[in-house]
């Protein structure tokens, strides 16, 4: 028997938009609408729309909440103000990844964890469990409530802006503003995002999504605005190297070994979970690290692919995501492999469904827009 | 959609084009349109002997890998280069110019047991299984 598949508040929109509808996660998600590289294109060149409505929102709010995420979450929440957004990993006692996710800073001592679809119901069960044992912090599961889109690309401000009085110019980048009217739409703006590109992220009630989708369809209409799918949400994640749970993240890697060493604050003054074997760790170096590869001999890495090194006799790892890169036009992938085989132009082979092809280990992330700071 | 009626289809979405003893073959534009964006194909040697159902190519889409199964037996003695760098051709002409090879048959017989574009576009339409 099919399993019933949950639907988001915009469900109906994607039919309405001619959505090809995929299982993603439990959800009945649209894959593409046009075709991916399509879709992937004119989100790096003009601008396209997500439904994002999958992800999980976990409010924590009270005089204990930043104490609870200091020891909850890997990044320094402390460093936060209303209005600010940080990207962190939460991690186990092992220094395996939870979840990683965006906490949005809002006033009056409010956080709101972003989280991964996939990861829901385990991540408020952790964050709760924890609460527990703190003074004056409600932890509530919004998920169910709140519709969000990401809006993405070079002209998505100016697509945006026509819907909106605040000037979002002066939003910067992980920065945000809540109580914002999106035509007549009372929503959250973020300026994040999941693609490399410029772009929003907007948050508001369930049963407005719909509309809110499309009031910024309309409003994109002349400046090549595009309906876009999950498949082109992967690739364009991947070629700006932004890690996806369960591929690049999951228990059995650090957020060192997967290459997000920054977001970790072991600086901040206080012990998190997941401290001690991530200091661990850092002094006795990495189990293994996550790198860029791009395949000198043609052929499509993916997800799960083994990972040897030039000779071929020896496995060293897999591949965490694979694909065609429409930008870059070039066959990569990201790969967990042990440190000593992760310098820039090491050679290595990929088991391409037998074959072991010729592939070299280069720069991350592949792709960075232009202007962006280094 | 449509099917010419020239062409000979399997219930797995690949078709035969034959001339005189030699039989095109290729994904069929249900398949193409189910795969998405085909980025990659992997193409038979020349000169490998195959039989009717054997797996002869692979053709890689952004999202997805499928195997594709030889209409006919007979020698491999062409097969498309221009796919190698423009896969792209299987999406935008996959009953012409996105065909991936050509097969000498040894025993046209087989033919009988494929599809008319009729049959075929009523298998496609049914969901293709």
């Amino acid at each position: 028997m099919e399993k019933e598949l949950k639907k988001t508040p915009l469900y109906e929109t994607h039919l309405k938009y001619g959505g090809r509808i995929i299982d993603f996660e439990g959800w009945a998600l649209p894959v593409q609408f046009s075709s991916i590289k399509e879709e992937h294109h004119a989100c790096r060149n003009a601008a396209a729309l997500w439904d994002v409505s999958d992800m999980g929102e976990i409010m924590v709010e009270g005089d204990g909440a930043l104490d609870l995420l200091q020891m909850l979450l890997v990044n320094d929440i402390s460093k936060g103000y209303p209005g600010r957004v940080i990207y962190t990993p939460m991690c186990y006692p092992t220094g395996g990844v939870v979840d990683d996710m965006m906490v949005v800073c809002l006033k009056d001592q409010r956080y709101l964890l972003v989280v991964n679809a996939g990861n829901i119901e385990k991540d408020y069960e952790w964050i709760s469990n924890l609460a527990k044992y703190f003074y004056r912090v409600s932890v509530k599961n919004l998920s169910a409530d709140i519709a969000e889109v990401a809006l993405q690309g070079p002209n998505s401000e100016r697509i945006l802006q026509k819907l909106v009085k605040y000037p979002l110019n002066e939003i910067k980048y992980y920065h945000g503003v809540e109580d914002v009217e999106v035509a007549g739409i009372k929503c959250l703006i973020t300026r994040t995002g999941y693609t490399g590109e410029d772009g929003f992220e907007i948050y508001c009630k369930a049963e407005e999504g719909p509309h809110l989708f499309e009031a910024i369809m309309e409003a994109g209409e002349n400046d090549g605005l595009v309906p876009a799918g999950l498949g082109c949400r992967d690739t364009l994640r991947f070629e700006a190297s932004m890690p996806l749970y369960g591929q690049e993240l999951d228990a059995e890697h650090t957020p060192l070994e997967a290459g997000l060493g920054r977001f970790v604050a072991f600086n901040k003054g206080v012990y998190f979970v997941g401290s001690r074997a991530l200091m661990e760790e850092r002094e006795k170096g990495l189990r293994a690290k996550l790198v860029g590869l791009e395949m000198v001999e043609k052929g499509v890495p993916r997800t799960g692919y083994k990972v040897f090194d030039e000779s071929g006799e020896k496995e060293l790892g897999y591949v965490t995501t694979g694909s065609y890169a429409p930008t870059l036009d070039k066959y990569l992938a990201m790969a967990f492999v042990p440190v000593e085989f992760s310098q820039i132009g090491t050679k290595l082979r990929v088991d391409i469904r037998g074959k072991k092809i010729l592939a070299e280990v280069v720069k991350m992330p592949f792709y960075r827009r232009e202007g962006k700071k280094k | 959609m449509t099917y010419p009626a020239n062409l000979k289809y399997t219930k797995t979405h690949e078709y035969a084009r034959v001339e005189g003893n030699k039989a095109y073959v290729g994904i069929t534009n249900y398949a193409q349109d189910q795969l998405g964006d085909i980025v990659f194909v992997e193409l038979p040697e020349v000169g490998r002997e195959l039989k009717a159902g054997e797996i002869f190519a692979t053709v890689e889409s952004v999202k997805a890998v499928s195997d594709c199964y030889a209409p006919v037996s007979g020698k491999v003695i062409e097969v498309n280069e221009k796919i190698a760098d423009s896969p792209e051709l299987l999406n935008k002409d996959p009953h012409g110019e996105g065909w991936i090879c050509a097969i000498e048959m040894s025993d046209p017989s087989e033919l009988e047991n494929l599809m008319d574009n009729v049959a075929y576009e009523k298998h496609a339409s049914e969901g293709g299984h």
